[in-house]
């Protein structure tokens, strides 16, 4: 049994869709969504706790793998990454994203949770807490309009810089 | 403990011209900010005001930056009786256009250490926002439940 409570929180992003519960589970675990908001990354999840997670990337790359933590549709979706897609990310520890799927009122609260077991320089953190507003935004365009946002973006660099100094 | 500070970020499939006039325009505030007029269209020194859909004043705070499209700061100190006791708060909206889109950083800070109202606007900004987002790409904001406090407070009013 994975242990959650290890993880502590680090950045949270709360947005409110007007969709379902349904919709926006469907938009979080299946590839055909992630593409289109997600940077053209297609989410591979075993639907059940303790499977595998995988995001890859347009080239057929694996970039993020980890573990399905808990899988309760439609209300809850967590597993780890780690980035294997960059060399130096590869060690980092994993850390836990967690999506929480709540009716309020007509329309869905989505909040994401990203949390980590280890002290992580903040630094680390500006990847997470640059891409997840942009990757949030355009999955709600998404799902209210039908068409994602223009997002293109490139890690931090005081992010890259970071993960390398760990190493030296 | 170091003094709280919100940050949001949200990209709109709208030019900044448009989230700009949204942000400080009645008119428009009252389709996607639950009902709330929001006026904060002066200059420098002049007012940002805020009425209730029930006709009470919630604000009328400085504005203490103004470059349309581009960055709007003002005070923020909710006319509420239980709130009394706080100093005014900060606003600040950073609009960048983003290819044909907008990225609007909104940060509220300058509260003091033990502040209620940090509570308050954690949860209301997302939806707020969420709203503001879904009108400007959509023509229709949402209906999203306030939080609870400003539900509860709504209702006394009425």
């Amino acid at each position: 049994m994975f242990d959650e409570s290890k993880f502590k929180p680090k950045t949270v992003y709360v947005t409110y869709i007007a969709s379902t519960p349904e919709k926006v589970w469907q938009a979080l675990t299946d590839p055909t969504f992630t593409r289109e908001y997600f940077s053209g990354f297609a989410v591979e999840a075993e639907p059940t706790a303790g499977g595998t997670f995988r995001l890859r990337a347009p080239n057929g790359n694996v970039h993020i793998e980890g573990e399905v933590v808990d899988w309760s549709p439609p209300r809850r979706f967590a597993c780890t990454w780690t980035v294997v897609g960059m060399p130096d990310f590869r060690d980092l520890p994993p850390c836990l994203v967690t999506y929480d799927i709540e009716q309020a009122g007509e329309s869905v609260r989505l909040t994401m949770t990203e949390s980590h077991d280890w002290d992580i320089p903040k630094a680390i953190l500006s990847g997470g807490e640059a891409g997840w507003p942009a990757i949030l935004s355009s999955l709600k365009s998404l799902l209210e309009t039908g068409k994602p946002l223009k997002i293109a973006m490139a890690p931090p660099t005081e992010m890259l810089a970071a993960v390398k100094a760990l190493k030296a | 403990m170091s003094k709280p500070k919100f940050v949001y970020v949200t990209y709109i499939a709208a030019p900044p011209e448009k989230v700009w006039e949204a942000l400080t325009k009645a008119d428009i505030s009252e389709k996607y900010w639950f009902g709330y007029r929001v006026t904060a269209d002066g200059k420098v020194g002049d007012h940002m005001t805020a009425y209730s859909p029930t006709g009470m004043q919630a604000h009328d705070d400085p504005i203490l930056e103004s470059d349309p499209p581009r960055r709007l700061v003002y005070d923020w100190k909710p006319l509420y009786k239980d709130m009394d006791g706080e100093r005014p708060s900060r606003v600040s909206f950073e609009l960048e256009p983003f290819k044909d889109q907008t990225k609007l950083t909104v940060v509220h800070d300058e509260f003091d250490e033990d502040s209620k109202i940090f509570g308050l606007i954690s949860k209301g900004w997302p939806a707020v926002l969420s709203s503001l987002k879904s009108f400007l790409e959509t023509g229709r904001g949402l209906q999203a439940s306030w939080d609870d406090e400003a539900q509860k407070r709504a209702a006394a009013e009425a």
